[in-house]
Formats: structure tokens, C-alpha cells, sequence
């Protein structure tokens, strides 16, 4: 080839979800201005009203499938992207929306609106690796904006990203903060969840929900074991693994165990 | 101009809002015959998985409806719940809350001042374009923004859903030395926020105003953030359980938001122009100052103009949250104690019952909870600004569709969608999504 080298282009796409993990990305106020002149931003629609079409070199996707024309929009979106990157826990696992998966939706529906016929909504949220192949994702409600930069830095110096797939656990002891788990006896999932946001729920003195997820080897029964030792009632470890990521497996099929 | 008098403008996906949404302009036989602002982010279902969930869970959920806003969630959750349990937090932890959602109207108010709206009046596509033109308005933006950001970061423990909140205050009250930290870039948002509103208060404004009802909330002695009375320009003063009572959401086909009207009848605004409406007397005397230079009356009903407005907010949030900087010293305890639910006031079915209402950065987020005798909650009840703005938003596009029957439907198309994100509508709220079709019949 010849010329003056193309900048690759990125799209962000939302499916169902809050906009949070869109806006860590113009949260980067440091590396903004420098990252929107390393690639070509081609469809961001929070962002701009300029649409180009695809393909595209990146799709950063945010957002989880809950109805039939996003399942359709989902493989659009997969046929139009080389490098398709999922962004949050919504994309990643269903997210939040997805303690549907655990009613009917019907019943939902009637909770919220006056005449269900006008809803179209399927009877589960999925993430988008239900629906197409995926190439990354970045795990967390929120991602971690320098993780999203990781990833978007690697896919342009052609490497792989460095995100890490351990536990809150080793965050909190690189951090020093005391166990909420062994001091406070307080129902904590960083032994199974992944690192990413920097331990800052045991920061603050609390523990953490589960927000980023499972980790890469996450022993769920075995922390479940110890909360019930430490006096939780099956409803409480319910709610604990279904929150978030409710629909990650791993916290799925420990969710359901004590589901009686 | 036979071209113009029949014509339908649609724009299927809005740009520069939160969320997914539409907009629809029929004109015919030279006049507006439709209008719709359309919500088609898909629901979420947040008031029935709230059902069965603790009462301590609660704003960590809903916080989670909007990654723009989380703070106005997670503050109305928590005022709802501390009023059905009837606990009144200490006044510290209270001013401690008042910085966090400082943080949050800065950073949400740079964001949507800089990012979305002020594009549309250099005739950019968005802040990439802006910054080739004046890279230096767009720098200070972000500034702004980080500055809101640093605030959230340092009381909530993160910027986009904070983990630090809870109900009854927070779970560690951030050290003196943290918090006077914020003290230097305070001092330099103060300064951009003034220049914020320099700089707007010179944009070109389309020449509209709108009849509009206003409902904001009212404070004593303070403009209204996190607490207080919700009033109206026609006269209402209630609490916020009342007006849950008289604002009636209705239901229909166009829309995954429900639509608000008060008394069921009468379409309302809620946001700055409202709160500036209805609490200029109570705001800081340089935003004031500030609001005169930039040649704001007692009120505003140009919808175009609420960029002076969000920025004049901006100074206030920076002088507001300064003054709590400089007198902050860590409350005695970080949370008030909340009783078991059985000592509380149950009504007759055994559900204690509370609302609460606070000024998230796009207008009046209200929620409202019943929490059984097992701290569970038996059912709930979220009215985000959005939807109670919808009705409002569309009586504007009919008006800048009227105003703009002359322009070329690529100008009216632009207008429009102007129009629409005057309100700085957030369509994942409002779902409990936005879709701007301009469709012109010839």
C-alpha cells in the first residue's frame, strides 16, 4: 500500500443498558481529544450526529439483547465489525436487566406498564455472545475506562490487551485494605469476582457485588460454604450472586443452588 | 414553496442524547399535523426486579437505570427509604450528599453544554468538529467535567455508580485532607464555569418560547439539589409523597416511556429552566451575577437559551460545593442507623411507604417505595425527568416545526432534533428511548 496511512475506524453501539460504560468513554478527558485523532470515530451516535457507513475496523458494543429486533441488530452490528470488542456487564453477561431471566416476563411487564401489548420484549436478557461471535470483552458496571484505553491501544499497536483475569481479592491486598470477609464476616464476593475496578468497594468498607463479574477460576461453592459458616441464609447468597452479573454462568449455577 | 407544504421529517436514531430515541414531523397543507418524540430503548424492567429485594440494595440498583446520573438515583432511593422508615439523616452527612450531586450536575452539565448541545450551534456534528474550530472551549469542557468527576471519585468512591452511598449517608466518610484537596480545581472550574456562561450567552438563538408548566423542587434558603418541596409556577406546594399522588404517568403505543401529567390533565417541564423558574432568587450571588450578564430574566421560557442556564447551574454547583470543601470536616458517623422495619409506621397491609424527591441533573426524579416487615420492598415506583418532560418536548417540536415551516428540511431536521436535545432528554432513564422522524409527504 501506498499513501499516507488510513486511521482505523471505531463504532460504539448501545443495546439495553444505562449509557455508563459509553460515557467511560468520554470520561477519559485526559486521552479523549488524542484517541479521537488515533481512529476515525464512524458511528458513536451519543457522540455525534455524523453517521459513516460501515465496515468497520473496531465495534465497541454496550448493552445487552431484550427484544427480537436487537437480536437482528446484534448480527448487523457483527457482520459490519472486524474487531468487535463487548464493553460492560450488560454485553458481557445480560447485566442487571437480566434478573428477568428469573420471572416471567409478563408478570414484569404488568409491573411497569398499563397495556403490555404495546411492549416488545423478549423473555430474557443475553449478552451479545449469545448471538454472534465475539472477539473481546471488557468485563464491568462500569468498565474501567483505562481498560477500555488498554484495549483500544493494543488493538492499534496490534497486541494483545493486558487485562488481568484474577480476583478483587489480590486488588484489595495491593491496596491494603482490611477484609471485609475475615474482620467483618460481611458477605463478600471479591474472592470470585474479577479485578478491574480497584478494590473500591472494600475501600469504602463494604463489600463487593459481584459488578465485574466472575474471575478467570472463580470457586463460587467454596465462598458460598464460608458465608453460610458465617451465618448467611440461602435467600441472602441468592441475592448476593444475582445481582449484575446474574447471568454469568459461573454465578448463575451458584445462584440456583441455593434457590430453593 | 409548494415543497414545504406537505412534507414528514423523520430521524429514526437521535444523535448526541442518552439513549435511543426517534423523532416524527408531519406537515401538511403548510401546517404541523404530527408530532412525536419517540422512546424505543427497550424497557429494563427496573420497578419489578426492585420487588422482593432488600431495602439496602436499592440504590445500588437503581442506580444502575442511568450511567449519566447514577448520584440522582441513588440519593432519591435513599430519601424515599430514610422517609418510610421516618429517619432524618445529620445535617453533615446531608451537606456530604449536597457535594457528591455538585460533582454530578458539573460533570453531567459540562457534558451535555459542551458535548451535546453546543455542537448544534456551530453547525457541527459533534465535539470533534467543535474542537478543530475552538480546541480550546472544548479542552475546558472537559476540564469541567473532570472536575465533576474528581468530586464523585473522592465522596462516592467512583465516577460513573459511585459504591460509597447508602441509605442513611455513606459507608466511610471521605478524610478532611481528601476533600480539601478538591479546593484548587474547584477554584479553576469556578472560573470556566464563568466563561461557560460567556461564551453561550452568545450563541444564536432561534426566537421560541414555550407556555411552559413548571414543577421543580424548592429548599429552604438554598436552591433545590438534593432535598426539598416540589412547587409549580401554577401555585403547587407539596411534599414529595403528594405530588406522587397528583402527577398521573399514562401509557401509550409510541413510547417505552410513560408520560406524566399533572393532575392527569396537564403536561408539565421539569429541569433547569423550571428550577431557575421557580429558585433564581436562591442562587449564589456571582451565578446570579452571572445570569444577569448573560441577560437571563427572573425566567426563561426560550428552550433553545437552557444552555445559559445549565451553565449558569455550573457556577453555582462550583461556589456550592466549595463552601462544603472549605467547612468540611468528617460527620460523627458516616450513616444514620436504621431502625428494624417492624418499629416503623406500617400502614394497615404491614407496608411502611415513602417518597422522595431530588433535582437530578435533567430535572425531577421521584421515586416512591413500600417495604414489607422483612425490609423486603413490596413494590416501587421511579418517575424519571424524562418522562415527565416528554409531552413538553413534543409541544416544542411542534412549535419549532411551526416557526421553521420556511427552512429546508435538512435546517428543520436539525432544528428539530435541537429542539429535542434542549431538554438534554436521557432515554435510558426514561424507560422505565428517543426516535426523531422528520417525514415530509409530497
Amino acid at each position: 500500500m501506498t499513501g499516507p496511512k488510513r486511521r482505523p475506524s471505531l463504532a460504539v453501539w448501545k443495546f439495553a443498558s444505562c449509557d455508563g460504560c459509553q460515557l467511560s468513554l468520554l470520561d477519559l478527558e485526559e486521552e479523549l481529544l488524542a484517541l479521537v485523532e488515533a481512529v476515525e470515530i464512524s458511528h458513536f451516535l451519543e457522540l455525534s450526529r455524523a453517521v459513516v457507513a460501515g465496515p468497520y475496523d473496531v465495534s465497541l458494543v454496550e448493552g445487552s439483547v431484550t427484544t427480537s429486533h436487537d437480536a437482528e441488530r446484534a448480527k448487523m452490528v457483527r457482520a459490519s465489525s472486524r474487531f468487535l470488542v463487548t464493553i460492560g456487564a450488560c454485553a458481557t453477561t445480560g447485566g442487571i436487566q437480566a434478573l428477568r431471566n428469573y420471572a416471567a416476563v409478563d408478570d414484569y411487564v404488568g409491573a411497569v406498564y398499563a397495556h403490555p401489548g404495546f411492549i416488545d420484549t423478549l423473555a430474557t436478557s443475553t449478552p451479545i455472545s449469545s448471538h454472534v461471535p465475539v472477539d473481546f470483552e471488557v468485563r464491568g458496571c462500569p468498565v474501567n475506562p483505562h481498560q477500555l484505553l488498554e484495549v483500544l491501544t493494543a488493538y492499534l499497536a496490534g497486541r494483545a490487551p493486558r487485562i488481568p483475569g484474577y480476583t478483587v481479592c489480590q486488588e484489595c491486598k495491593a491496596a491494603a485494605n482490611v477484609c471485609v470477609l475475615v474482620a467483618g464476616a460481611t458477605p463478600c464476593l471479591g474472592p470470585v469476582t474479577r479485578a478491574g475496578c480497584g478494590a473500591v468497594c472494600p475501600g469504602v468498607g463494604r463489600a463487593c457485588f459481584g459488578c465485574f463479574g466472575p474471575s478467570a477460576t472463580a470457586n463460587t461453592s467454596s465462598l458460598a460454604e464460608r458465608l453460610s459458616a458465617d451465618g448467611a441464609a440461602p435467600a441472602q447468597i441468592v441475592r448476593l450472586f444475582r445481582s449484575f452479573t446474574a447471568s454469568a454462568p459461573e454465578f448463575a449455577k451458584e445462584s440456583a443452588a441455593h434457590d430453593a | 414553496m409548494t415543497h414545504n407544504r406537505d412534507r414528514s421529517l423523520d430521524v429514526d436514531a437521535l444523535a448526541r442524547v442518552e439513549g435511543e430515541g426517534g423523532l416524527h414531523v408531519v406537515v401538511k397543507d403548510g401546517a404541523v399535523s404530527e408530532v412525536a418524540f419517540n422512546i424505543f430503548e427497550p424497557p429494563r424492567f427496573f420497578e419489578a426486579f426492585l420487588v422482593g429485594r432488600r431495602y439496602e440494595e436499592i440504590p445500588d440498583i437503581t442506580a444502575r437505570i442511568c450511567g449519566i446520573c447514577p448520584v440522582a438515583y441513588q440519593m432519591t432511593s435513599c430519601a424515599a427509604v430514610e422517609d418510610a422508615f421516618g429517619v432524618t439523616v445529620d445535617p453533615q452527612v446531608q451537606e456530604l450528599r449536597r457535594l457528591l450531586y455538585c460533582g454530578e450536575w458539573l460533570q453531567s452539565h459540562a457534558l451535555h453544554v459542551y458535548f451535546l448541545h453546543a455542537p448544534d450551534f456551530f453547525g457541527c456534528q459533534d465535539a470533534v468538529e467543535l474542537a478543530a474550530l475552538d480546541r480550546g472551549a472544548v479542552q475546558r469542557g472537559l476540564g469541567l467535567k473532570k472536575t465533576g468527576n474528581q468530586i464523585m471519585t473522592i465522596v462516592g468512591g467512583r465516577a460513573v455508580h459511585p459504591v460509597n452511598v447508602r441509605v442513611g449517608g455513606f459507608y466511610r466518610a471521605p478524610a478532611r485532607a481528601t476533600v480539601k484537596a478538591l479546593e484548587g480545581p474547584l477554584r479553576h472550574a469556578l472560573e470556566a464555569s464563568l466563561e461557560t456562561v460567556k461564551w453561550v450567552s452568545g450563541f444564536d438563538f432561534p426566537d421560541v418560547e414555550g407556555d411552559y408548566l413548571f414543577v421543580a423542587l424548592r429548599d429552604t434558603g438554598r436552591y433545590p439539589v438534593e432535598a426539598g418541596r416540589v412547587v409549580s409556577s401554577t401555585g403547587l406546594d407539596c411534599s414529595p409523597g403528594e405530588f406522587a399522588e397528583v402527577a398521573v404517568e399514562e401509557h401509550v403505543a409510541r413510547s417505552n416511556a410513560l408520560h406524566a401529567r399533572l393532575f392527569g390533565r396537564l403536561p408539565y417541564l421539569t429541569g433547569p429552566l423550571a428550577r431557575y423558574a421557580l429558585n433564581a432568587d436562591l442562587l449564589t450571588p456571582l451565578a446570579r451575577g452571572a445570569a444577569a450578564e448573560a441577560g437571563l430574566g427572573p425566567e426563561c421560557r426560550n428552550p433553545f437559551r437552557s444552555i445559559v442556564v445549565r451553565a449558569v447551574e455550573m457556577v453555582f454547583a462550583c461556589e456550592e460545593a466549595l463552601r462544603i470543601v472549605e467547612a468540611y470536616e468528617p460527620p460523627p458517623a458516616p450513616a444514620a442507623a436504621m431502625p428494624v422495619p417492624a418499629a416503623g409506621a406500617v400502614t394497615d397491609a404491614g407496608m411502611l411507604t415513602g417518597a422522595g424527591a431530588t433535582e437530578a441533573p435533567r430535572g425531577l426524579l421521584l421515586h416512591r417505595y413500600e417495604i414489607d416487615a422483612n425490609g423486603l420492598v413490596h413494590k416501587a415506583r421511579i418517575m424519571p425527568p424524562t418522562s415527565q418532560n416528554q409531552l413538553s418536548i413534543e409541544a416544542d417540536l411542534f412549535r419549532v416545526a411551526e416557526a421553521g415551516l420556511d427552512l429546508s428540511l435538512e435546517e428543520l431536521t436539525h432544528r428539530a432534533e435541537t429542539a429535542v436535545r434542549n431538554h438534554d432528554p436521557c432515554i435510558s432513564c426514561a424507560t422505565h428511548f428517543l426516535d426523531l422522524t422528520v417525514e415530509t409527504r409530497s
